[in-house]
């Protein structure tokens, strides 16, 4: 009764355009909210529930699916995953920072090419370098070992923070930072004392946007890690995927399971996921 | 001057990258330009093209059309209370990793309990309902649609970040001059973020070049036969798979020109569009 009432008030303000585009509002988020449903309620499903009844909720709720997933690898691709992001976030965010600092406090010709490259490096795109990184990689011996992945997602995502963390910088007041020198602070202490501290809503979107990044990168993680015991998500649900055949149940709920967390963190963070992604692709 | 010895080792990635992937010649034998004369033969190299310009077509229509059209919808006040909602929802897929989306489309799509051909039995379409990744013709066009279902949230994003900062005095002013809805969309809007617009054209545009996740996972690179291939699943093959490094570096500089291009005439246009104000 009440969802009839607020439809009808609705219709009153829209007139009929506004009543459709509302319509039709609703049936594209349903185009997306029913894939993502239906994973979760098939996760829960028998292989044979799967098969002969798409559209019905399962008969009997079997969590269990979960466990077993966890059990049967996804676990290890978790903890890999989770690795991989913390020690790609740490090292972006204190590479980044003192790039940016340097950047934005110092004026020199080498400042400027810094900043070119800068640019130019967001343009460079993973696809072109695969080749050249994986030979690298190969030179210095730790292809299919984690840092094969640290490093290259570090340096891939330190053009976008910098510039991010730079523009930041800009605009902190130089008053502050003379009087700190006054008071005989160092550079390195008016980095960590001062900016950092007053930094913390974009040193923040920068966290969540290079773990977003590591979190669900591909192309690298494939390539560049052949040992299932060192797989991150991504890779390591396609290895999953073979593994399990048509134990799908299963293999729906390995899917859920690595899909969470970043649900999580969009709705938690919505503010400044948003902000952040747009910033960044307007900049780059 | 602590950033200088921390900045070294990102420039130096850089220069390392521009110096080996354009020495495309492995570095055992010496080829020339033998890469370049098979690659620019090879039939594959041309359907690849030719997906990844379907790609960038389709998505310019999607992405950065609809994408348009839905932020303005969604930051008209008229849906004040509900836009927050939708904008989450339609976020969604784009936090969402690849893999998952993929495998999750792999079931949509299945033949026989996918879930769009039961769909389409259910609305009395059942004749449509067709193997969509095995059929050459729908492969890619299937593939396709995939990212559009990922992505159209967050080029939606762009733009209503980019709407907000319209002064709203504007609407004001043209609505007291009698403009429409659709009017107002058309003479304010758009020309209003054109910047944006430019922004996010190009990224379709070079993202569609470098389209590898879907048609890898989707069609298991690039199936059936080469239907759904595109250039960096190609390079990726090439270099991975049938060790051919050289070859795969000389795709490689392919889908660095094109994209280069692109950003080029992205700069070039961007800024005559400053110039007209």
């Amino acid at each position: 009764m009440v969802k009839a009432k607020k439809h009808r008030s609705y219709r009153d303000r829209f007139g009929i355009g506004g009543s459709i585009t509302f319509v039709i509002l609703i049936l594209w988020a349903m185009a997306i909210i029913y894939p993502l449903f239906w994973m979760v309620m098939s996760s829960m499903k028998s292989y044979n529930e799967i098969y002969s009844k798409v559209w019905s909720l399962p008969e009997k709720w079997l969590i269990s699916n979960y466990s077993v997933a966890w059990e049967k690898g996804i676990s290890n691709y978790f903890v890999n995953s989770i690795i991989v992001t913390a020690f790609t976030v740490v090292g972006v965010v204190v590479i980044a920072s003192l790039c940016a600092y340097g950047l934005s406090r110092y004026k020199s010709k080498g400042i400027d090419i810094a900043l070119m490259l800068c640019m130019a490096g967001m343009m460079v795109n993973p696809q072109v370098c695969l080749i050249p990184l994986y030979v690298l990689l190969q030179k210095f011996g730790i292809l299919n070992t984690r840092l094969a992945l640290i490093l290259p997602y570090i340096a891939y995502r330190l053009p976008l923070s910098v510039l991010l963390i730079r523009s930041y910088f800009l605009d902190i007041p130089k008053g502050i930072e003379e009087s700190a020198r006054m008071d005989g602070c160092s550079s390195f202490g008016i980095y960590s004392k001062i900016f950092m501290p007053m930094s913390k809503p974009i040193i923040f979107t920068t966290i969540v946007l290079t773990s977003y990044y590591a979190w669900n990168e591909f192309l690298f993680s494939i390539v560049f890690i052949d040992s299932d015991r060192l797989k991150t998500i991504p890779s390591g649900l396609m290895t999953f995927r073979d593994a399990l055949q048509t134990d799908w149940g299963v293999l729906l709920a390995g899917m859920v399971i690595s899909t969470l967390p970043m649900i999580i963190l969009l709705i938690a963070l919505q503010k400044h996921l948003v902000r952040g992604t747009s910033e960044g692709a307007i900049k780059g | 001057m602590l950033f200088i010895f921390v900045f070294i080792p990102l420039i130096q990635n850089f220069i390392y990258s521009f110096y080996d992937f354009s020495a495309f010649s492995p570095t055992k034998t010496f080829v020339g330009l033998d890469n370049f004369k098979e690659l620019f033969q090879d039939k594959v190299v041309g359907t690849a093209l030719i997906n990844n310009m379907r790609y960038a077509v389709i998505s310019v229509i999607f992405h950065d059309f609809i994408g348009l059209v839905l932020a303005a919808v969604l930051e008209d006040p008229i849906f004040r209370k509900v836009a927050p909602f939708f904008r989450v929802i339609y976020f969604m897929p784009v936090v969402i990793s690849i893999s998952v989306i993929c495998l999750l489309f792999s079931f949509i799509y299945n033949p026989e309990m996918g879930l769009l051909n039961n769909f389409l039995k259910l609305i009395g379409l059942g004749n449509l309902a067709k193997p969509w990744l095995g059929l050459s013709e729908t492969a890619p066009f299937a593939v396709i649609a995939v990212s559009q279902w990922q992505s159209i949230g967050y080029i939606m994003m762009l733009y209503i970040v980019a709407i907000q900062k319209i002064p709203s005095g504007l609407y004001e002013a043209a609505e007291i001059d009698g403009a429409g809805k659709i009017r107002r969309f058309f003479s304010i809007t758009i020309p209003q973020i054109k910047e944006t617009i430019f922004v996010t054209t190009l990224l379709t545009i070079t993202g569609s070049m470098l389209v590898f996740n879907e048609p890898y996972i989707l069609t298991k690179g690039g199936g059936p036969g080469t239907s759904s291939i595109t250039l960096s699943v190609y390079m990726y093959q090439s270099g991975f798979l049938k060790d051919k490094m050289g070859y795969a570096s000389a795709l490689a500089v392919i889908i660095f020109v094109i994209t280069a291009v692109l950003a080029i005439i992205q700069l070039r246009l961007s800024n005559t569009g400053e110039e007209d104000y």
